[in-house]
C-alpha cells in the first residue's frame, strides 16, 4: 500500500469521525408540542409571534431580559425567554427561528444567536411588503 | 389602455440587449465549439472571427443593458419597477450604482459584466487556448443571459427581467385601473435603498466579490480545455496567474464582507459562520487547494488529477454557492440570505448543466491525465502540498455539509440544523485545520522539492521553530489568554493553534531571507503565507480574548430575572448624565442628536471614562430609521481604534425607539374637578391658575399663562402633583409638560375651548427617564487580522505579476 492511500484513509477515519460528532451535536426542528416532550433539550423551533400576548422589554431595567409568547402552525402556544437585548424589528417578523430548550414551560434562549430574525436585506425583494407599499394611501 | 407618462423605450431597448445578449453568446457558445473542432487552421479562424465578433456584441449588450438600468434608475423613471423597489430620489449616485446591484437582476448584470471583461482579456492573451476556453466562458454567459430575460417560452417564464413596469408586477392593483397612475403619490417615489446598505461598503463590496465569483470561470475553463483537448497539463502555466487572480480577488471580496460586517453592522464581530459567508468562503478554499496543486504540477507533474478535480468542483461550488443564497433555501439558517424569487429550479438547472458535463468529461479522462507512478518522497515540498491541499479542501467540504443542513433536509426529509452555539460548532473543527495549515505554511517552504537532505531541512528549520515558539510561549504566558468558555482542551487548542500561526509568519518570513536570499521578485508565495499566518493570529487573538465590557455591573434591577445570573448580560443601562460603572469605564450617557431627516440617523453620544488612568473619550454609535416601509431601527456602532485594540459599541435599546416624543400623547377635554383615567390610575384636574408664581414658575400679571394644578392618584393609593404649564409669548404657543416619574406619566396642556373646558393631554409610557442600553465589546489585535489580509493580498498580486511574465 502506498504511503499516500495509508494518508488518504487516515483522513477519511478523521472525517468521519467529525462528521459523526457533528451529527451528534446537531439540534432537529422541532413544534412547541414535541420539544415540550424534549424538555431541556436543545432545539429549533420556527414560530410566529403572539401577537394576542405582549412583548416584555423595559430595557430602563434590565436589557438583558426579554420575554414574549409564540404560536407555532399546529396552534401550541410558549412563553419564550432571552438574555439578550431585543431584536430590532421583532414585531415584523413573519417568522421566527428560535433555538433553545424548554425549561418547565417556558422555552429559554441561552445564546445570544438563539433567535433569527430575518435580517433587512431578505425583505427587499418580498413582494407582499412592496404591495403594502404601493396600495397606501389609496 | 394608454398610461399617461410612461417612458417605455429605455426598457424596451435594455429588453432587446437582454435578448441580444443571450443570441450572441449562444452565437458565440456554437463558433467557439466549431473552432475548437476544427480540421483545418482557416476553417479555425473563421470560426474563430465569428466567435469572436459574437462575443463582442454580448459584451456590447450586456453593457447596454447596465446602461439601460442605469438610466432609468437616474432619470427616476418609477414606472418600472427596479427603480420603484430599489431606489428613491434622494440617492446620490455612488448608491444609485449601490442599489443596481443590491437587486438580484443587478447582482447577475454585474456577474456577467466581469465575464465580459475576462473574456476581453483571454482573446487577446490565450492563444492556443482561446476558442476551447472561451467556449466555456461563452455557456456561462449563455446561462447567465437567460436569468435576467424574463421571456416566456411554452408558458414557462424564463429568468426576471430587470425592466418590469410596476403595473406589470402588481397588475391587479386597483391603481392601474386609471391612465395617469404616475400622478398619485405612490408613485412618486421609489421605495429607496435599505438604510442598512446605505454604505461605502456596499459601493466596493459587491463588484470585488463579483469579480472573484467571476473569474473562477477561467481556472475551469483551461482545466476543462485541457481535458476536452486532450492537452493535459499543458494550460496549468497559462491557468496559473489566472487561478491566482481568482483567488486573490475572491479572498478579497469575502475579507471585505467581513470588514463591513465588523465595521457597520452588528453582528459584533467579522465571521459569524452564516451560511451566506461560508457560501464564498468554500470555493475560495477549494481554490486555494487548486492553487497548490497547480504549483505543485508546474514543478514536478504530480497531482495533475486532484487539480482537475478542485478546479472544476471550484466553480461549481461557485454555482451552488448561488442557488443556496437566491434560492431562498437559508431563509432559517442565515440572516443574509435573499428571499428566493421563484428561481429555485433555474437555479438549479444552472448548477447540473456544468456539474454533469465536467464530471463525466473528468472521469471519462481520468485514466488519461498523466500521473507520475513513483510517490513523492517523505523530504519533498509537493507531498506536503498536496497533504495541505487535501486538508483545505477536507476543511471545505466539512463546511460545506454543515452549510447545506436546510438542502440535506429538504432531499432527505430530515431536520437537521446545527445547536444553538452556531459558532463553535465550527470552530471546534476549524481550529486544528489552522494548526495543521500553520504548520505545514511553515515547514513546506524549507522543503525542496523532489528531494531535500534531512541535515539541509533541519539546519534551515531551527531557528524559526525556535523564534516562533519563544514568541508563542511568551503569548501564551503574558497574552492573557483565558478563554476557558469551552474548557480547558479547546484552551489548550487555542494556544497551540497561535503557535503554529505564529509559526506560519516567523517560518515564511524568515524564509525570504534563509531561502530566497532576499529575492523578493520571487517571495509571492511566502509573502501571501506570512499574511495568511497573521490573519490566523490575528483571529485567534481577537476572538479568544475578545471582552464584553458592558457587563451589567450596575445593579439596576439585575434581580428581576432570577435565572439571569448565570447568563451573560452584555447590556448596560445608561441613564442620561448618570456616570455608570462599567467594569474597567465609567460611560455616561451624554445626549442624542438627529443629524439630518433625509438619512434618518440618531447619533448618541457616550462618554468613556478609564479607572486607571482617567483617559477619557466618546464614542457615537448612531442608528437608522429603516426605510422601505419597514419600521425600526438598525444599529451602527462606533468605534475606538488603539493599535492593539478596538473598542467597539452598539446601541441597543433607547428610551425613543423610533417614536417622536408627542406622538403618544392623548387629548382629554376636561373641566375643572373632572377626572380622566390612565392605566394605573386615575387623575383630576383640581384648578387652573393665570399666571402662576410659585416655587416652579415665575410668571407676573404682564404674561399670559396658565398652569393646571392635577393630583394623580395611583391604584396604590399614592397621590402625586403634576402643575403643566401653557403659556403665550410672542404670539405663539409654549407648552411646559410635566412628569410623574413613578407613574412614568407626562402630563401636557393643550388648548383653551370655548366651553370652559381645557384640554388635557397624557402620555403614558414605560421609559421616562432618558436612558440607553449599549452593548460594549473589546477586540484585542484586530488590526493583525487587517492586517495580515493586506499582506496576503499583495503576496498574491506579486505572485500574480511573476507568473503572468513567466507565461509570456
Amino acid at each position: 500500500m502506498k504511503r499516500l492511500h495509508i494518508i488518504l484513509l487516515v483522513f477519511i477515519a478523521i472525517a468521519i469521525g467529525v462528521l459523526v460528532s457533528f451529527m451528534g451535536n446537531l439540534s432537529t426542528y422541532e413544534t412547541i408540542a414535541s420539544a415540550k416532550q424534549k424538555e431541556g433539550k436543545t432545539v429549533t423551533i420556527i414560530a410566529k409571534l403572539d401577537n394576542s400576548q405582549p412583548i416584555e422589554y423595559d430595557p430602563s431595567k434590565n436589557p438583558n431580559y426579554l420575554s414574549f409568547h409564540i404560536s407555532d402552525t399546529l396552534g401550541n402556544k410558549a412563553r419564550v425567554v432571552y438574555y439578550y437585548g431585543k431584536p430590532y424589528d421583532m414585531e415584523k417578523a413573519e417568522r421566527i427561528v428560535l433555538k433553545g430548550r424548554m425549561k418547565g414551560d417556558i422555552f429559554e434562549i441561552t445564546q445570544k444567536d438563539g433567535i433569527l430574525i430575518k435580517c433587512p436585506s431578505k425583505y427587499k425583494d418580498d413582494p407582499e411588503a412592496a404591495k403594502k407599499n404601493l396600495s397606501q394611501n389609496q | 389602455m394608454d398610461y399617461i407618462g410612461e417612458h417605455l423605450l429605455p426598457g424596451k431597448l435594455g429588453h432587446f440587449f437582454a435578448v441580444l445578449s443571450f443570441a450572441a453568446s449562444f452565437v458565440s457558445v456554437v463558433a467557439y465549439f466549431k473552432a475548437v473542432g476544427a480540421k483545418d487552421t482557416t476553417d479555425e479562424k473563421n470560426w474563430k472571427r465569428l466567435a469572436r465578433i459574437a462575443f463582442g456584441i454580448d459584451v456590447i449588450a450586456v453593457f447596454s443593458v447596465f446602461a439601460s438600468i442605469y438610466y432609468i434608475v437616474h432619470a427616476h423613471l418609477f414606472e418600472y419597477n427596479f427603480a420603484w423597489e430599489h431606489s428613491s430620489k434622494a440617492l446620490s449616485p455612488k448608491y444609485l450604482l449601490a442599489c443596481i446591484w443590491e437587486a438580484q437582476e443587478g447582482s447577475f448584470l454585474l456577474w456577467t459584466m466581469w465575464h465580459c471583461v475576462l473574456g476581453i482579456i483571454l482573446i487577446f492573451k490565450a492563444k492556443q487556448w482561446e476558442a476551447p476556453v472561451m467556449a466555456v466562458i461563452s455557456f456561462v454567459q449563455l446561462f447567465l443571459a437567460t436569468m435576467i430575460m424574463g421571456v416566456y417560452v411554452f408558458g414557462i417564464k424564463i429568468g426576471n427581467t430587470p425592466f418590469a413596469l410596476v403595473r406589470e408586477k402588481f397588475g391587479d392593483g386597483p391603481m392601474f385601473q386609471r391612465a395617469d397612475y404616475l400622478k398619485m403619490p405612490q408613485m412618486q417615489d421609489g421605495q429607496g435603498l435599505n438604510a442598512l446598505l446605505q454604505n461605502y461598503w456596499m459601493v466596493i463590496h459587491p463588484p470585488v466579490l463579483f469579480l472573484g465569483f467571476a473569474s473562477t470561470i477561467v481556472p475551469f475553463a483551461f482545466a476543462i480545455s485541457g481535458l476536452w483537448k486532450k492537452q493535459y497539463g499543458n494550460w496549468i502555466k497559462p491557468a496559473l496567474p489566472w487561478t491566482l487572480f481568482s483567488a486573490c480577488l475572491l479572498g478579497t471580496g469575502i475579507m471585505m464582507g467581513a470588514a463591513w460586517a465588523y465595521e457597520s453592522l452588528t453582528f459584533g464581530g467579522y465571521w459569524a459562520w452564516d451560511p451566506v459567508e461560508n457560501a464564498s468562503l468554500v470555493p475560495w478554499l477549494v481554490i486555494i487547494a487548486g492553487l497548490h496543486t497547480m504549483v505543485v504540477y508546474n514543478a514536478t507533474r504530480h497531482s495533475l488529477r486532484a487539480t482537475h478535480l478542485f478546479l472544476i468542483l471550484g466553480f461549481i461550488l461557485i454555482l451552488y454557492s448561488t442557488y443556496l443564497t437566491r434560492s431562498g433555501r437559508l431563509g432559517d439558517t442565515s440572516v443574509h440570505a435573499f428571499v428566493g424569487s421563484g428561481m429555485e429550479l433555474h437555479l438549479v438547472l444552472f448548477i447540473l448543466v456544468f456539474f454533469f458535463p465536467a464530471m463525466i468529461l473528468f472521469i471519462r479522462e481520468y485514466k488519461n491525465i498523466p500521473h507520475i507512478k513513483k510517490e513523492e518522497n517523505t523530504y519533498s515540498r509537493e507531498f506536503w502540498m498536496f497533504i495541505g491541499s487535501l486538508v483545505i479542501f477536507l476543511s471545505s467540504v466539512f463546511i460545506m455539509i454543515a452549510t447545506s443542513l436546510p438542502v440535506i433536509n429538504k432531499i432527505a426529509g430530515t431536520n437537521w440544523t446545527i445547536g444553538d452555539d452556531v459558532e463553535f460548532a465550527y470552530n471546534r473543527i476549524e481550529i486544528f485545520i489552522a494548526i495543521i495549515l500553520g504548520t505545514l505554511t511553515a515547514l513546506a517552504q524549507y522543503l525542496k522539492y523532489k528531494q531535500t537532505a534531512k541535515t539541509f531541512f533541519f539546519k534551515k528549520i531551527w531557528l524559526p521553530t525556535a523564534i516562533a515558539l519563544i514568541i508563542a510561549i511568551l503569548f501564551s504566558f503574558f497574552g492573557g489568554i483565558h478563554y476557558d468558555k469551552y474548557g480547558t482542551g479547546f484552551l489548550a487548542a487555542i494556544h497551540l493553534g497561535l503557535f503554529c500561526a505564529i509559526y506560519s509568519v516567523v517560518a515564511n518570513a524568515g524564509y525570504i531571507w534563509a531561502g530566497l536570499n532576499g529575492r523578493l521578485k520571487a517571495a509571492g508565495a511566502s509573502v501571501a503565507h506570512v499574511g495568511f499566518g497573521l490573519m490566523l493570529v490575528g483571529i485567534l487573538l481577537s476572538s479568544a480574548k475578545k471582552e464584553v465590557l458592558s457587563h451589567n455591573t450596575t445593579g439596576i434591577n439585575i434581580n428581576f430575572d432570577p435565572s439571569a445570573k448565570q447568563n451573560p448580560l452584555e447590556n448596560i443601562t445608561l441613564l442620561k448624565n448618570v456616570e455608570t460603572d462599567m467594569g474597567k469605564y465609567w460611560a455616561t450617557y451624554i445626549n442624542n442628536d438627529s443629524v439630518d431627516e433625509k438619512t434618518k440617523m440618531t447619533y448618541f453620544k457616550i462618554r468613556f471614562r478609564k479607572k486607571d488612568n482617567n483617559e477619557e473619550f466618546t464614542l457615537y454609535p448612531n442608528w437608522i430609521k429603516m426605510t422601505k416601509g419597514q419600521q425600526g431601527i438598525s444599529a451602527n456602532p462606533d468605534k475606538r481604534h488603539y493599535w492593539d485594540r478596538d473598542i467597539f459599541s452598539y446601541i441597543s435599546a433607547a428610551d425613543n425607539m423610533g417614536e417622536g416624543d408627542t406622538t403618544s400623547f392623548k387629548s382629554y377635554p376636561v373641566a375643572i374637578h373632572d377626572t380622566v383615567f390612565y392605566s394605573k390610575g386615575y387623575m383630576v384636574l383640581d384648578k387652573v391658575i393665570v399666571n402662576p408664581d410659585n416655587e416652579k414658575y415665575h410668571f407676573t400679571p404682564a404674561d399670559t399663562a396658565l398652569m393646571a394644578s392635577i393630583t394623580v392618584v395611583s391604584r396604590d393609593s399614592m397621590r402625586y402633583q403634576a402643575r403643566p404649564v401653557l403659556y403665550i409669548k410672542n404670539n405663539e404657543a409654549h407648552y411646559i409638560a410635566d412628569t410623574v416619574f413613578a407613574q412614568n406619566l407626562a402630563l401636557m396642556l393643550g388648548k383653551v375651548n370655548d366651553s370652559k373646558k381645557i384640554e388635557l393631554r397624557v402620555r403614558e409610557s414605560g421609559d421616562m427617564v432618558p436612558f440607553v442600553a449599549l452593548k460594549v465589546y473589546e477586540f484585542p489585535q484586530i488590526n493583525i487580522l487587517w492586517f495580515g489580509t493586506i499582506i496576503m493580498i499583495i503576496g498574491f498580486i506579486m505572485s500574480i505579476v511573476r507568473r503572468a511574465r513567466s507565461t509570456t
